[in-house]
């Protein structure tokens, strides 16, 4: 049935049993996969650092210099230096598996259970990555400013404080399933799309997918970013 | 472990939460530490050498333009006061000539004077001269006739 090429499969999982640990598989293999074919194409394009950037070397300065201003603007001149490399991080690995989700066709790989897909539309993943950015802008701020950190709570005023403290929470809760649920949105409407109509309608969707991909991406590391910058900036 | 089961499902479900999570975390730190030392180390370092590079050269560049104005302007006062210079030494040049044009005439003027006086006196002696022999003449004539005019008597 046709159904065997375009099923939806919603909330299946390949699980990887290591003793009473249950892990989800498919997330795994295809972040491996993705994250693979990133290192292997910037140890390419670093491999001879030049003066006089040519290739693979431009793109990737391009990209850093992204990054850069990215970090900068949000988190300030004095420590944007510390968090580039986290707030990249972030951003290639959402772009790498949001882009990497959606075009590659993982459906032709077939699985036991479940299927290969962006490893950002499983909410574990979203959720490790909103909680390390929280951990961050703990750290920073904390790092930064001591015990001071905590001036922002009743920053501008202490009636803020159950705002501020109900924040710490929202904040991730809604870095994780924004991603999350982006990314899973897309990947459905594709395969309803693709499920109900296989030829040339699916394609303007893609399209929009992978614009959406790109521009989680950016959301989400720019998020990270401002939460950090607003952790480590100082209240006058 | 962490399994937290949404939908009451026993297994599986789009909000399965398992060791996935912290395992990715891992994961993405590990990352973090490896693009570090892969790309944003290396990179950062070529780019922020050739940014320093390019804004010496600017502060250089800037440096030699202004020693070179500063040149300039010092050319040009130079220029100007060797002009007046030259100027002042022209026209002293002139004044001098002037002078000695003056002087000259001056001279000349005063020999030339001085020779229409000794002409004049020289005509004048000679002309008291004539006179004087003119006169003598007159009496020694005058005495003649006399002398003629008593013998007769």
């Amino acid at each position: 049935m046709l159904t065997n090429f375009a099923a939806l499969e919603v909330g299946q999982h390949l699980y990887w049993q290591i003793g009473n640990i249950r892990l989800h598989g498919q997330v795994f293999l295809t972040s491996w996969i993705l994250l693979g074919a990133l290192l292997v194409f910037i140890s390419l394009g670093t491999k001879k650092m030049e003066n006089d950037p040519k290739g693979l070397q431009n793109l990737l300065e391009f990209l850093w210099d992204y990054i850069r201003d990215l970090a900068r603007t949000q988190i300030g001149e004095k420590v944007y230096r510390d968090w580039m490399p986290f707030i990249g991080t972030l951003f290639l690995f959402v772009f790498v598996s949001n882009w990497g989700g959606a075009l590659i066709p993982w459906r032709l790989i077939k699985l036991p259970s479940g299927e290969l897909g962006a490893p950002t539309a499983d909410i574990n993943t979203t959720i490790a990555l909103a909680l390390l950015v929280s951990l961050s802008y703990f750290y920073a701020g904390l790092s930064n400013k001591g015990w001071r950190y905590f001036e922002y709570y009743v920053h501008p005023t202490p009636i803020m404080l159950p705002f501020k403290i109900l924040e710490d929470f929202t904040k991730p809760l809604s870095l994780s399933f924004r991603l999350f649920g982006n990314i899973l949105a897309d990947e459905l409407v594709v395969g309803v799309l693709v499920f109900l109509v296989p030829l040339i309608l699916p394609i303007p969707v893609m399209f929009l997918g992978l614009f959406t991909s790109a521009i989680q991406a950016l959301i989400f590391a720019t998020l990270a970013a401002y939460y950090i910058g607003e952790a480590v900036e100082e209240h006058h | 472990m962490l399994a937290f089961n949404f939908f009451g499902a026993t297994e599986g479900g789009l909000f399965d939460i398992n060791a996935t999570l912290p395992l990715m975390a891992i994961q993405v730190v590990a990352l973090t530490y490896i693009l570090n030392s892969l790309f944003f180390k290396p990179v950062g370092n070529v780019v922020e050498k050739r940014e320093k590079f390019v804004s010496n050269n600017i502060i250089e560049a800037k440096n030699k333009l202004s020693e070179v104005k500063k040149l300039e302007a010092d050319l040009l006062t130079q220029l100007q006061s060797s002009r007046t210079e030259a100027q002042r030494i022209v026209s002293e040049a002139e004044n001098e000539s002037d002078k000695l044009y003056k002087e000259a005439l001056e001279l000349a003027n005063n020999e030339a004077n001085a020779s229409k006086e000794k002409a004049r006196l020289e005509i004048e002696t000679q002309t008291s001269a004539a006179r004087d022999q003119l006169s003598k003449q007159a009496d020694d004539l005058s005495e003649l006739i006399v002398n003629r005019l008593i013998l007769e008597k």
